[in-house]
């Protein structure tokens, strides 16, 4: 559950990242600054914050939420879309974070040759800058994924704790504490968090030796 | 025919460059570092703005800023070869290699097989960029241009990240490309040797302007030209015709204007373009038709200037019916002979200082293709 919580999270927030890590590295504009703190703005807020902040904007009553509810009827709130949501905010940017600082160093000089060479601005960011970025782009993704599994508070605060749906698995560990007699459930949790954190990790070191000697750096 | 006028300040730098440029040919750009070569070819090619001017090749505008006109530079169908190759370090070399092509118009005119046999590129296409030499990549990055079937060809210094051996090995294959393809080339270069070799007209940049241009015949006897190449590397370049080998000494006969040089035998046939390079150190002026010299070539021309060269020498410059050479004199032999435009000379080279400056000129269709 907590796995397919994490992987929606990510699903949705890699195209928005990789855009927005492109937009921030990129492009010079008014406002550029204010856009890339709001960006980073999860990463220092409590996450009891984002989560409270979150059910004001797609609450039933918040104004994304109900337009959701009332046009594609989709609820958030309470839901595992929620927790997805919810965790895809407060991972956002350390995926965009890391994806800038690959697509930083991708020489713009090749951009430039590809565009003599006849490739129009998306032709462009598809034959030559994502595929170049793609190390950056996997690291973002693995971490993100990792943070999702372990987010708490935006979680508890948005969607709540409910079996089966929301209950993510540091959620579930939470619960197994506070339960008399839980302690080899918790210890059980703790043991798959320790796995999964440390694969996730490894994971996502062979990628990214796998991605360098491709690109033969 | 590629028309140029644009204007652009950068800071305290300022280029302002207006010519026309006859095609096909190569053009060399040449001046010192940071005269604004690569700025005007970058805005040839679209990588930057001027601030105001015109970019037309033919009939196709490519640049107006008063009319409002600015094609992207994928749109304008010009190759660039960067000094530092750019190749796709994601992609192998038959990949690179398709990137332009696969993106060109349906009408081709040069095709894959034809540039890897131009440039030798048929072993390469299985690797990875990152296991070519220098010489190959730059190679790679023509070929990868070419394919793109451009109307103009862009070369910004593709030799000058490369040690002079990886130069000899990559300088016959732009040879080759000149003397077997149509493509109009803009050659950037600040190395004289690399313009003496491949150019048919030449662009004297200096300080952001364009203070000469001309053919390289014409080009090669420019008096800024010596500000900037020093002067024991002045001197005449001639295109001749190889009229054949002489039999009784083995040396190779080459028309020049009106007179004839021997010099090394080449493997070249009659009828064979050659261009030669005739220092003007080491033409010597006699003003009666000498005999009982050791020297093998002499010519006969009419002196057109004598112009200052240094505190000691003039350079004298004759006409040998049509093309022009220069010599370079000491102020007291001017004064004695009384070297003066319009006196009938003999001009005498050593057939020595020759040999190393023949090189196959525009036109020659007789050169060996290159082995490297």
């Amino acid at each position: 559950m907590s796995l397919s919580i994490a992987a929606r999270s990510v699903a949705v927030s890699l195209p928005l990242a990789i855009l927005l890590a492109w937009v921030l590295t990129r492009r010079r504009f008014l406002g550029h600054t204010l856009l890339d703190a709001f960006v980073h703005l999860p990463l220092v807020l409590p996450p009891v914050v984002v989560g409270y902040l979150l059910l004001l904007l797609f609450g039933t009553r918040g104004p994304i939420g109900s337009w959701l509810q009332h046009t594609f009827g989709v609820e958030l709130i309470f839901t595992r879309n929620g927790a997805a949501l919810a965790t895809a905010v407060m991972s956002f940017p350390l995926m965009v974070r890391a994806m800038r600082i690959s697509l930083e160093n991708v020489d713009r000089g090749l951009e430039q040759a590809a565009r003599t060479l006849g490739a129009g601005a998306i032709d462009r960011f598809a034959t030559i800058t994502l595929p170049l970025m793609l190390p950056g782009v996997l690291a973002g993704a693995i971490t993100a994924f990792s943070a999702a599994l372990g987010e708490f508070g935006a979680v508890i605060t948005f969607v709540s704790n409910i079996p089966g749906e929301t209950r993510t698995l540091p959620l579930a560990l939470y619960t197994a504490l506070q339960t008399p007699g839980g302690d080899s459930t918790a210890a059980r949790l703790a043991c798959i968090s320790f796995a999964l954190g440390l694969s996730g990790l490894l994971l996502s070191e062979w990628f990214a030796r796998r991605v360098r000697r491709l690109l033969g750096r | 025919m590629l028309g140029v006028a644009v204007k652009k300040i950068r800071g305290s730098f300022s280029l302002e460059a207006a010519f026309e440029l006859p095609t096909p040919g190569v053009v060399a750009l040449f001046g010192r570092s940071g005269s604004g070569k690569s700025t005007l070819v970058n805005i040839i090619a679209g990588l930057l703005h001027p601030d105001a001017g015109r970019v037309a090749l033919d009939d196709f505008v490519l640049l107006d800023t008063e009319r409002g006109i600015q094609v992207p530079p994928e749109k304008r169908r010009i190759g660039y070869v960067f000094q530092d190759a750019r190749l796709f370090p994601h992609l192998n070399v038959a990949a690179n290699l398709a990137y332009g092509e696969r993106r060109a118009p349906p009408q081709r005119y040069v095709s894959l097989d034809t540039v890897a046999g131009l440039l030798d590129l048929g072993g390469l296409m299985n690797r990875r960029t990152q296991q070519l030499s220098g010489g190959e990549k730059q190679r790679v990055a023509i070929g990868r241009a070419l394919l793109s079937q451009p109307k103009l060809l862009l070369l910004d210094e593709p030799l000058a990240s490369l040690d002079s051996a990886r130069r000899e090995e990559v300088l016959p294959y732009l040879e080759l490309l000149r003397d077997q393809l149509a493509v109009p080339m803009v050659y950037v270069s600040h190395q004289f040797d690399e313009v003496l070799r491949l150019a048919t007209y030449v662009v004297l940049m200096e300080a952001g302007s364009v203070i000469g241009q001309g053919g390289i015949g014409e080009m090669s006897l420019n008096q800024d030209l010596r500000a900037i190449i020093g002067a024991d590397s002045m001197g005449a370049i001639l295109d001749g015709t190889v009229l054949g080998v002489e039999q009784s000494s083995g040396l190779m006969r080459v028309a020049v204007g009106r007179g004839e040089l021997k010099v090394q035998p080449l493997p070249v046939g009659a009828g064979a373009k050659l261009r030669v390079q005739l220092l003007a150190r080491d033409l010597i002026v006699a003003t009666e038709r000498p005999q009982h010299l050791s020297v093998r070539n002499m010519l006969a021309g009419v002196i057109t200037s004598v112009t200052g060269d240094d505190a000691e020498s003039d350079l004298v410059a004759i006409d040998i019916g049509g093309p022009k050479i220069m010599a370079r004199v000491t102020r007291a032999a001017v004064r004695e002979l009384s070297l003066a435009p319009g006196l009938p000379v003999w001009a005498l080279v050593k057939a020595v200082s020759l040999r190393s400056h023949s090189f196959a000129a525009p036109g020659a269709t007789s050169i060996a293709r290159p082995s490297a």
